[in-house]
């Protein structure tokens, strides 16, 4: 076995054996990316001076403590569009080519703290919009599984990096799906937490009612360790909760799991319900109550996510415009600064969004579309709730599909959207869910989505331990 | 479709230069994407008056709470950097174009 084949897990149980250091760690991964990365495409930065200054410090306190949190002298990648201090942080866009970031996101700053190694930045689709990271300005993440295929977005370099043992864990974003979409084309774990469970301070914004800060990891075991070093009250984001996870004994044996009936509807790939009805029966053999339960309002997630969605990002994108920070077009006059800079910094995916958002929320328009979309949004959430009385934990795809070949969408931005059905219900109702790798088909991995209550990633991250060792 | 003086007004009102390329390809797209958005109308809501407006913050259950007006003590670097962020500055201040 090999040093990058570890989890955190053994890693820090490595570590404290004086097995092997974290500089020896660190420079079998920054390796590993010099020779696979150039065919995966998962990293936009490569910080090795960084990483290996981190491995380092360390291993000092390694060598002369016996006891250091977990993540100590641990590798990962962070997604591009979470701020390390004095690395660029370009969130794969030409508007932030040469944007060096001013200080630490509070997650860095948290993994800062238990000696974590950052290896590098993760490629997305610009601003995180898409689901595949072709709308990247700068490559395409390949799919680890097969190249010929998208890693899924929009955190993709997140899950790819993951994937091919180029990093341990990653940080991601999920505004509709974004962790659990790649993660699951990917085969690899993403937990999108509870909104307001981590702190998003220094994360670069896209929706502010639906974005949140999750991790990517080998194991579910890696990823409690990860969501208990990241979440947490920061008094630099005033959306995050007075939240302490509190990890729980949970058994299988009595444990309600419903089967939202809409999921399983037209458009699923019936390879992918067999896999997901596979995963239901084992849980149904270890004792689990299986309840079938109805969301009625899921046909409408996908217009209302992306009616929230582009009116909030259509006013948190205003703040590009050439006078701040990156890239700035010279004009005559301010007013044009602007227009020429946001023309010709944006990419068409961030343009056709702020344009969508701009149309929803005009005079004439608000009250059919953003108005009606919030009135949705609260029935979606009505739904969960509904729910909530009668399972514990809610069992459904992440995707209808496994990952699609790299082009197959890229011209057709409503069946790229149409790719997070499964996905964006959670984050209108700001509920958690993890991605866990159920089954493959024909080589490409298929993610099971598990989906909790408000702030009950404890019965989730603890349904998919078990369901992890039976699967 | 959404015609070529709507796209172009909506793109001013983002501060968005479209090209003549990028119009015809917005009007297309926009058109389809709002066509579908136009799904919702079936959707049943509760009276205008007494429907619920969706609310994040209360649905999860977070307390609004405003942080005291008093300035929070930062590292010197920290105001250097967010200058040297600013495309143009002078003097450790960010160069806008005039106003008026």
């Amino acid at each position: 076995m090999s040093l990058i084949d570890l989890t955190i897990t053994e890693l820090h149980e490595g570590f404290k054996k004086k097995q092997f250091t974290s500089t020896e760690v660190t420079k079998a991964y920054l390796e590993h990316i010099k020779a696979i990365d150039p065919k995966i495409g998962a990293y936009l930065l490569v910080t090795e001076e960084l990483a290996l200054g981190q491995a380092e410090a360390a291993d000092k306190i390694i060598a002369t403590q016996e006891n250091f949190p977990m993540l100590m002298g641990v590798p990962c990648s962070i997604k591009d569009a979470i701020l390390v201090e004095g690395q660029k942080a370009t969130s794969a866009s030409k508007i932030l080519e040469n944007y060096f970031a001013p200080y630490d996101a509070t997650v860095i700053t948290k993994l800062k703290k238990q000696g974590a190694v950052i290896l590098g930045k993760t490629n997305l689709d610009e601003f995180a919009m898409g689901a595949s990271t072709e709308n990247s300005a700068y490559k395409v993440s390949k799919n680890p599984h097969d190249l010929t295929r998208v890693a899924g977005g929009s955190s993709g370099g997140s899950a790819a990096s993951v994937s091919a043992k180029s990093a341990v864990f990653s940080l991601g974003s999920d505004t509709g799906g974004s962790i659990r979409l790649p993660a699951s084309f990917c085969g690899v774990v993403g937990l999108k937490p509870t909104y307001g469970a981590v702190s998003r301070s220094g994360l670069m914004a896209l929706a502010s009612s639906l974005d949140q800060i999750g991790p990517f990891a080998k194991t579910v075991e890696d990823c409690k360790i990860i969501f208990q070093a990241i979440s947490g009250n920061d008094a630099l984001d005033a959306t995050s909760a007075d939240y302490n996870f509190k990890d729980s004994v949970i058994n299988l044996k009595g444990l309600k799991i419903g089967i939202p009936k809409e999921y399983f509807a037209k458009g699923l790939d019936p390879e992918v319900e067999k896999i997901i009805n596979h995963t239901t029966e084992k849980a149904k053999e270890a004792g689990a109550k299986i309840i079938p339960i109805s969301l009625p309002n899921l046909q409408y997630a996908v217009a209302t996510y992306y009616i929230t969605l582009t009116s909030e990002a259509s006013s948190n994108l205003a703040r590009y415009d050439g006078i701040k920070y990156g890239f700035s077009k010279e004009a005559e006059n301010l007013s044009q600064v602007y227009t020429k800079t946001r023309g010709e910094g944006f990419g068409s995916e961030p343009k056709r969004r702020i344009m969508l958002g701009t149309y929803s929320l005009s005079s004439g328009y608000y009250d059919a579309y953003y108005k009606k979309a919030q009135q949705v949004r609260e029935l979606i959430k009505q739904d969960f709730s509904k729910a909530f009385k009668k399972v514990d934990v809610i069992f459904s795809p992440v995707a209808p599909s496994p990952a699609f070949k790299v082009g197959e969408k890229a011209s057709d931005p409503l069946a790229m959207y149409l790719v997070d059905i499964y996905t964006v219900s959670v984050n209108l109702a700001g509920i958690p869910a993890i991605s866990l790798p159920a089954g493959k088909i024909g080589g490409l991995p298929i993610g099971l989505q598990i989906i909790g209550n408000h702030f009950e990633e404890n019965k989730v991250l603890a349904v998919a331990e078990l369901m992890e060792k039976m699967l | 479709m959404l015609s070529k003086e709507e796209v172009l007004h909506i793109a001013k009102l983002a501060r968005l230069e479209l090209t003549e390329d990028e119009t015809h390809k917005m009007q297309k797209d926009l058109s389809a994407i709002l066509g579908y958005f136009d799904l919702l109308k079936k959707a049943k809501v509760p009276k205008v008056s007494k429907a619920k407006h969706s609310n994040i913050l209360k649905n999860v259950g977070i307390k609004k709470v405003t942080r005291v007006d008093k300035a929070m003590p930062q590292v010197a670097s920290l105001a250097n950097n967010l200058v040297a962020s600013a495309p143009d500055k002078q003097d450790n201040y960010v160069k806008v174009k005039s106003i008026l």
